[in-house]
């Protein structure tokens, strides 16, 4: 038995590790029941239509490709801009990008109405299309920050990590921008076509990855009974606040364009005032559980001693990062496309009127076996590597000194 | 000691070679080859030797030819195969194991998705809205000729 | 004579032959000039599709039956849809109300799509499945589409449906099945052997006559001159699509 090479644990947990494993297997098969059986009926069993085409499946993937190139970012700041705390959790960092990544495009995948032609969406590419770019940023996300973990984790060839961390944060920035452009293309539809899309999706990157990443470490940390100096949570929480802040920053700029746009006036009183559950997940979800909150409870008094509070902040950010998932690719959809501006429109195929979404148990199992793919990935990787940060306190205090 | 370590290994491969080989070849011994009905006329578009191998480039040619281009041969295409080849009993090239298309593709284990989207069957020759002889007017090079020189 | 000639060099077969008898007689009593053209653009069976030609519509909503919906049904048994109306349910065609806000105007018209010239959909789709024939005509290359739905996303016109559940018994000229999305290919079977859209036939059979299908690059047709001397309207003309089917009366 290999119980005695447990690489980030001072005592083994063999138990623990099995259990965990096992719950993210359940969801992983729950995930493949659901593919195999929209493979063989139909996407006729999920709540997706001609309105809604892309629906809950399509918000966890979207979620955790984002989140898988922001988690990257903490590799970047210490390889790319030097920064020692940042540096000892880099492995991490890259690992859980890739298995956030596999995740998500696990989810997008099984989605596909002809999956079984995955080859064909490797080796047919349109060149004009955003989407066919996205393809190749994600396989090369693959590649590179493979070769950039391989290179932070072989002492022989640590040389190499700070070029290739570089290539690795300026792919994953274009790799962020590709996803955003996703939407920000689509000329037609007043809830995505804008330039803002981009960026906007690169800021969000950040906090959610960062946000992932604190949970991640904490739960590592707890596993080993080891607590955070209180001088790298702190600066960590405030890195948090800071793209918290930066994201709430973009959405206000991002609503006021269209809000300054007549053409979009119908669709920001849709999501703003008038929308329902869209309406109620943007200022609730999005704003106050994934914005406002976590950032008083960042900034409240005692959160650089407490790592739960900052725990809290983390998963709210998370789950305000679905929100905002929701209303940006299913809110987007919802509202009716115009055909003839200044007209009311209607037709049997539910023209000029808000498009209603149910999704069905097949959407939450693809939706939620991405983040068990990435779950179970991770498990056994924090296993079979040394992904534990190992903070070197004397740099650390050189560098504050 | 390396020189035994490499016998041992060619050793390891070819027995398991030889595992894998043995199912193959009692099923090639147990299974009978697929009896295919005849098609329809006196000879196929093509050798049979030349059909039996490349059946399936010509139609991935064909298909693109036809899907892109627009060009619409009959010698090669997935419609004229049906044509001749639905069987007696099922008047279908693909609804079960006896019939042209999956008599073979089941012996070789081969999956094939033409059937996802093509029709199995030939068009009823039953004057219906497909097989109706098309009116002189109807063609829309002649309406717009008619119609633009009557202006 | 040399359109004789030129005709009989074509011929294929005893519906060609009817075809260009009925031309021929057709052109007995129009001007040689007028009858040549229009014989530029028949198309032998190996002859690709041509960008010399774009098709194009022409709808007339003043004509257009309030309640009349001749031809979606005859696109469906056409294309072998079923009809249905679902939120899952492919339609190629559809008949849309539209109100003026300002005045209470009303016109009902058929809504499909509208084979642009730079369509938004073969721009996004990644693997080329969705594409733009050398004559306009818009199209969904099932061979290669793997279902992800970005073109139903880009386009403009909710022109795009998404085979939710398997498909059998498919027209033979039509092979559509699930799990590929799907449109309007203005019955491009039917316009290669020179025939009009289904939708365009029923229309012109129950008297509405209010679409009008031809070569948008073919000056002497009925489409072109129609378009020269009427105004028309193409749908949400400010994207600059420059749209195969335009609209009048609106």
């Amino acid at each position: 038995m290999a119980n005695d090479t447990c690489f980030n644990q001072q005592t083994c947990k063999p138990g623990l590790f099995w259990t965990l494993l096992g719950l993210g297997g359940i969801v992983v098969l729950g995930m493949l029941y659901a593919f195999f059986t929209l493979e063989h009926h139909g996407h006729v069993l999920t709540g997706m239509d001609n309105q809604i085409v892309w629906g809950l499946p399509h918000v966890f993937a979207v979620f955790l490709i984002v989140a898988a190139s922001g988690v990257l970012n903490v590799a970047s700041i210490g390889s790319v801009f030097g920064k020692q705390i940042y540096k000892a959790r880099a492995p991490l960092s890259g690992m859980l990008a890739l298995a956030m990544l596999a995740g998500g495009l696990a989810v997008l995948v099984l989605d596909l109405g002809r999956p079984d032609r995955l080859i064909v969406a490797m080796t047919y590419y349109n060149f004009k299309s955003i989407f066919a770019w996205n393809m190749i940023f994600y396989n090369g996300f693959f590649a590179i920050v493979g070769l950039y973990l391989i290179t932070l984790m072989d002492r022989k060839l640590k040389a190499y990590s700070k070029p290739i961390g570089f290539i690795a944060f300026l792919w994953r920035l274009g790799l962020t921008t590709a996803t955003g452009s996703i939407f920000g293309f689509l000329v037609a539809r007043a809830g995505y076509n804008s330039a803002m899309m981009a960026p906007m999706f690169i800021i969000m990157s950040f906090a959610y990855g960062l946000a992932v990443f604190l949970v991640v470490q904490t739960a590592m940390y707890k596993w080993n009974n080891l607590s955070l100096d209180e001088r790298i949570l702190s600066r960590m929480k405030n890195l948090l606040g800071v793209f918290i802040a930066a994201s709430l920053y973009f959405t206000v700029v991002f609503h006021l364009t269209n809000l300054y746009f007549a053409k979009q006036w119908e669709f920001e009183r849709f999501i703003l005032l008038e929308g329902g559950v869209y309406t109620a997940l943007f200022w609730l979800g999005q704003i106050v559980i994934g914005g406002l909150v976590p950032l008083a409870l960042l900034y409240s008094p005692g959160a650089r001693q407490s790592i739960g509070t900052v725990m809290v902040a983390a998963l709210l950010v998370i789950i305000g990062g679905i929100a905002q998932m929701y209303v940006t690719i299913v809110g987007g959809q919802a509202f009716p496309l115009d055909l003839f501006p200044g007209y009311a429109e209607s037709s049997s195929f539910h023209d000029g009127v808000v498009h209603a979404y149910a999704p069905t148990i097949y959407e939450f199992l693809l939706g939620f076996g991405g983040i068990g793919v990435a779950f179970v990935l991770t498990v056994a990787a924090v296993r079979a590597f040394k992904f534990l940060p190992q903070d070197d306190f004397k740099t650390l205090e050189a560098e504050e000194a | 000691m390396a020189r035994l370590g490499h016998w041992l290994r060619l050793a390891v491969f070819l027995g398991m070679a030889a595992v894998l080989a043995t199912p193959s070849q009692e099923a090639a011994a147990g299974v009978n080859l697929p009896k295919l009905e005849k098609g329809k006329g006196d000879a196929c578009v093509e050798d049979t030797e030349t059909m039996r191998r490349h059946h399936m480039s010509m139609l991935k040619h064909q298909r693109d030819k036809t899907m892109r281009h627009g060009i619409r041969t009959t010698k090669h295409s997935l419609k004229g195969c049906v044509e001749c080849h639905a069987g007696s009993k099922t008047g279908s090239v693909a609804s079960t194991k006896e019939d042209f298309c999956m008599a073979c593709h089941a012996y070789a284990g081969v999956k094939l998705d033409c059937w996802d989207c093509h029709a199995t069957k030939p068009a009823p020759k039953t004057p219906g809205p497909v097989g109706k002889a098309p009116r002189p007017d109807a063609s829309p090079l002649l309406a717009a000729t008619v119609n633009g020189a009557s202006q | 004579m040399s359109e004789q000639n030129n005709l009989e060099g074509r011929a294929d077969g005893d519906r060609r032959e009817f075809l260009k008898t009925g031309a021929a007689i057709t052109g007995a009593a129009l001007a040689p000039g007028v009858l040549l053209y229009g014989v530029a653009h028949s198309r032998a069976p190996e002859q690709p599709a041509s960008a010399e030609v774009r098709w194009g519509m022409l709808i007339d909503t003043a004509k257009c039956g309030d309640g009349c919906s001749d031809c979606v049904t005859a696109c469906n048994t056409e294309n072998g849809l079923s009809g249905k109306t679902g939120p899952q349910d492919t339609q190629y065609i559809r008949k849309l109300d539209i109100k003026d806000l300002r005045n209470g105007r009303v016109h009902s018209l058929p809504m499909l799509c509208q084979h642009c010239e730079h369509p938004p959909c073969v721009d996004v789709c990644p693997t080329g499945a969705s594409m733009k024939r050398a004559d306009g005509i818009v199209l969904v290359d099932r061979h290669i589409c793997i279902g992800c739905r970005y073109c139903m996303m880009a386009c403009p016109y909710k022109a795009r449906s998404f085979a939710h559940e398997p498909i059998t018994d498919q027209n033979p000229e039509v092979p559509r099945g699930k799990g590929c999305v799907e449109s309007c290919t203005f019955c491009v079977q039917r316009v290669d052997r020179e025939e009009l859209p289904a939708c365009v036939e029923a229309c012109e059979a129950n008297g509405h006559q209010a679409m009008l299908f031809g070569d948008l690059m073919d000056p002497q047709s009925a489409i072109s001159q129609a378009l020269k001397s009427q105004p028309s309207t193409e749908v949400r003309a400010d994207l600059g699509l420059n749209t195969g089917v335009r609209y009048q009366g609106i």
